[in-house]
């Protein structure tokens, strides 16, 4: 991030992902990297999210399908899938995505409080939405959707 | 040279001193008539003392020398040593411990140790006044002498040095004042001082030097200075000895006789003039103040400068003093942390060696594993530590708690010199002195309660280590009234703990284990040691997280046993692999008993159970594929591949579809994120990269 977009502080740099058929969108700085599809080893026992574990350069790292945690359909692997490497209570988490597309500049200004209309699990999990040029992003509360944050 | 290179040593071996009078106080506490064991302290204290004067740290300089003018008083009979002055003397070391600590964080040392100074004092003066006037007289009589005699220089000693020559005298040492000049020539002085420093260390202690040695260090000096060494070797072994050292133009070692005059208490320095006319020989002076003349070139030509060098290690070698070297615990866990990396990429080259079956590529890769398991070994008998490092504090540890209970406790310490990995060494602690306490306080009964059940009022615990197998194995044992079954179970009912119904099928040990769910404690009353409820659950979740159980063995009246089992490494560990699935899973070498390939048509049932009968025994079948879930197994219709696992004396085989090998893997932790996961302990990096999980075999046994 250069000095010029920091001082504007107004504005935000995002992650746009795709789940399902949705956008969603998370700040760049909760992202600690992104990986194409690594051969993930199951973890017997594990919650039903957590689709295992990688080796991501001689680290651990339990790799969980945001599909399951937010009640969308589950679908199978493709090219381009991707891990979105999080880090969430100072642990680092890989969140599998159908597909990571862009990166954007969101100005805080114009996010709109998460209309009724979506219902379901999903709602508790976003904090906003944004529209930009004909596209929905809604803005996803990592810790909530995680269930990391103790407060529900 | 650095300082500070001397520091980190100063402070390694204060802390042994330290450590040494602690323990041999508290066996001095036990038999007071044993003057050895007085003896054994002093010589700490006082080599303290020596070492904190060099480096000049006034404070503690001036403590010990107060608490030796104390031991010198009980060691003359002249102070009767009790619990209550021994408190004090502890007390004292307490401080010093703090000031240690104050100069390891970079202090001076300096502390406020009036208090503490004033019962030294008064111990020394409210019993025998006449060793008070040790510490001042001293000065006063012997630097008139000094002048008159001009042999020490216009340096008298300060009178704790005098107090020192003197002690050392009495043990049979000499004085001896060495003059040494170096050759004009010499470019590093201090390296020269330092091997010389060396060389007469071998034979004695350096009581003072002239200039101080930090000067002398520094290069503060011309071309000559003078030390003075306390020692029981004759001078001709200390010329022999320093005639080694090359760059060195002049030795002068003289003989200095000091006189101890016992009626006044006082140190009398004498001349070596005067000494003819009291005692000595009238040859003496003339003998004993013998002078080695070294021309320079010659000397370098005599011991030629790449022998010298050997010459010095030999005379190192020596002393039956074990060659060692301080090395940087921070710089182990980076060696162990590469090495690491290396056992990972050594599977990636083992796999890829395999593939390619090039001949000379697998031999250099065999090769290359043998070298990497020496290096393993080595690396990994490198952090090995005695428990004695945790153990050594627990003496005065359990004395205090004794006097706090207001009971009578004997420590038995067995089997400190067991090696543990570091990392266990620094976690160990903390349980150990919760199940210490809690020997102490629920264990042991009060002496009255002894003594009217007819036992020793004297109560035991005895802490105990040992390793079997890949483990080590840590004991707390009480000789106490034991765990009461029904207690703890009205107690875990009351508490929600358990439910009635099923409290009946327990088993003791089951019933046992209930007192480390937190929340729990027995204890009637909520005392200051313990009973809080809190300890017994940090206790078993530090054990746990170290890879470790914790069981324990009671009987109602005769005490109980509590049995904490670890690891002997928490790094490195061999495993054995297996297929299950599409996926590996490694179970550690440490649980298995032996693999064996069953026929279904061997396979009986025991209720809803599998079970095998294995060389006469009953074992039962776990199925992996189950307990994990696993759908796409490769099944074998007519043979099972079994691992026979144990926990303990209990033997269960695990069902798996093949097996793949033994192998040495690093264990990494699967994170925070995942957190008890049942039956898995962890995970590691196969060769080819991918992630494999690590069965918990004692998780799998119920």
């Amino acid at each position: 991030m250069n000095e010029f977009e920091e001082m504007d502080f107004e504005k935000k740099k995002y992650i746009v992902f795709q789940l399902h058929d949705e956008e969603f969108a998370i700040p760049v700085s909760q992202v600690q990297g992104l990986e194409k599809l690594l051969k993930i080893t199951r973890v017997p026992g594990a919650a039903p999210e957590v689709k295992g574990v990688i080796n991501l350069r001689g680290v651990i790292t339990p790799v969980i399908d945001l599909k399951i945690c937010l009640d969308l359909p589950v679908s199978e692997f493709t090219e381009s899938t991707r891990i979105i490497l999080v880090n969430v209570n100072n642990s680092e988490v890989g969140l599998l995505v159908d597909d990571a597309s862009d990166v954007l500049d969101i100005d805080m200004k114009n996010i709109e409080p998460s209309p009724d209309v979506i219902g379901g699990k999903e709602v508790a999990y976003v904090d906003g939405v944004y529209s930009i040029d004909k596209r929905l992003l809604l803005l996803l509360n990592l810790n909530r959707a995680l269930n990391v944050d103790p407060v529900q | 040279m650095d300082v500070n290179q001397y520091l980190e040593l100063f402070l390694e071996e204060s802390r042994e001193h330290l450590q040494n009078i602690n323990e041999q106080l508290l066996l001095f506490e036990k038999n007071t008539d044993d003057l050895g064991i007085i003896n054994e302290i002093f010589r700490s204290a006082h080599t303290l003392k020596g070492m904190a004067a060099s480096m000049s740290f006034e404070d503690l300089t001036n403590l010990t020398h107060k608490m030796e003018n104390v031991l010198d008083a009980i060691r003359n009979q002249k102070v009767k040593a009790d619990t209550s002055l021994i408190d004090v003397i502890l007390e004292a070391v307490d401080h010093m411990e703090e000031m240690i600590t104050d100069i390891s964080t970079g202090g001076q040392g300096s502390c406020d140790v009036s208090d503490v100074v004033d019962k030294l004092l008064k111990i020394e003066a409210g019993e025998s006044p006449a060793s008070i006037s040790n510490s001042k007289p001293l000065e006063t009589s012997a630097s008139p002498k000094n002048d008159a005699v001009k042999l020490l220089d216009e340096s008298p000693f300060e009178d704790y040095e005098g107090e020192v020559i003197k002690q050392g005298l009495q043990q049979g040492n000499s004085l001896y004042q060495i003059q040494v000049k170096l050759v004009s020539s010499c470019v590093l002085k201090a390296v020269r001082v330092y091997m010389i420093f060396e060389a007469i260390e071998e034979h004695g202690e350096v009581i003072k030097s002239l200039p101080p040695a930090q000067d002398l260090e520094e290069e503060k000096f011309d071309t000559e200075f003078t030390l003075y060494l306390l020692t029981k070797s004759g001078k001709d072994a200390l010329l022999e000895r320093l005639n080694k050292i090359s760059e060195i133009e002049e030795i002068k070692i003289t003989k200095i006789d000091l006189i101890a005059d016992k009626k006044s208490e006082k140190v009398v320095v004498e001349a070596a003039a005067e000494a003819v006319a009291v005692s000595a020989p009238p040859e003496m002076p003339v003998q004993e103040v013998k002078t080695v003349e070294q021309s320079s070139p010659l000397s370098t030509a005599q011991s030629t400068p790449p022998k010298s060098k050997e010459a010095t290690e030999k005379a190192i070698s020596k002393p039956p003093a074990s060659k060692t070297i301080r090395v940087n615990i921070d710089r182990l866990d980076v060696l162990m942390n590469l090495f690491e990396e290396l056992v990972v990429d050594r599977g990636r080259l083992e796999q890829i060696a395999n593939e390619l079956n090039h001949v000379e590529l697998n031999e250099t890769v065999e090769r290359m594993s043998r070298t990497t398991g020496d290096l393993q070994n080595i690396i990994l008998n490198m952090r090995m530590v005695p428990i004695e490092t945790v153990f050594n504090r627990f003496p005065r540890m359990v004395r205090q708690l004794a006097k706090d209970l207001g009971k009578k406790i004997e420590l038995k310490l067995v089997g400190a010199e067991t090696e543990l990995d570091r990392t266990v060494i620094d976690e160990i602690g903390d349980p150990l002195v919760h199940l210490l306490r809690n020997a102490a306080d629920h264990g042991l009964e009060s002496p009255e309660e002894r003594q009217k059940i007819g036992k020793n009022p004297i109560g035991t615990i005895t802490l105990r280590a040992y390793h079997s197998g890949n483990h080590v194995f840590i004991e707390v044992e009480d000789d106490g009234h034991g765990l009461s079954r029904e207690k703890i179970l009205k107690k875990a009912v009351s508490n929600g703990v358990l439910s009635e119904k099923n409290a009946a099928g327990l088993t003791d040990k089951q019933v046992y284990q209930l007192i480390f769910a937190s929340g729990f404690s027995t204890a009637e009353k909520v005392s200051d040691v313990s009973g809080r409820g809190v300890g017994l659950d940090v206790v078993t979740n530090t054990i746990n997280s170290l890879g470790g159980s914790i069981s324990i063995d009671s009987e109602l009246g005769k005490g109980s046993i509590f049995s904490v089992q670890l690891p002997l490494t928490l790094s490195i560990i061999s495993v054995m692999l297996v297929e299950l699935g599409s996926g590996r899973f490694a179970i550690p070498l440490s649980s298995v008993i032996e693999t064996a390939i069953i026929k279904r048509t061997d396979m009986l049932n025991a209720h809803s159970q599998k079970v095998i009968d294995f060389r006469g025994k009953i074992v039962p079948l776990l199925f992996l594929k189950d307990i994990f879930e696993i759908e796409d197994t490769k099944e074998n219709k007519d043979f099972y591949s079994v691992i026979l696992v144990r926990k303990g004396e209990k033997i269960a085989g695990l069902v798996v579809d093949s097996f793949i090998g033994q192998q040495e893997i690093v264990l990494k932790s699967l994170g925070d994120y995942l957190q008890n996961i049942f039956a898995i302990s962890g995970s590691t990096i196969l060769g080819d990269g991918e992630v494999a999980l690590i069965i918990d075999c004692n998780a799998l046994i119920k």
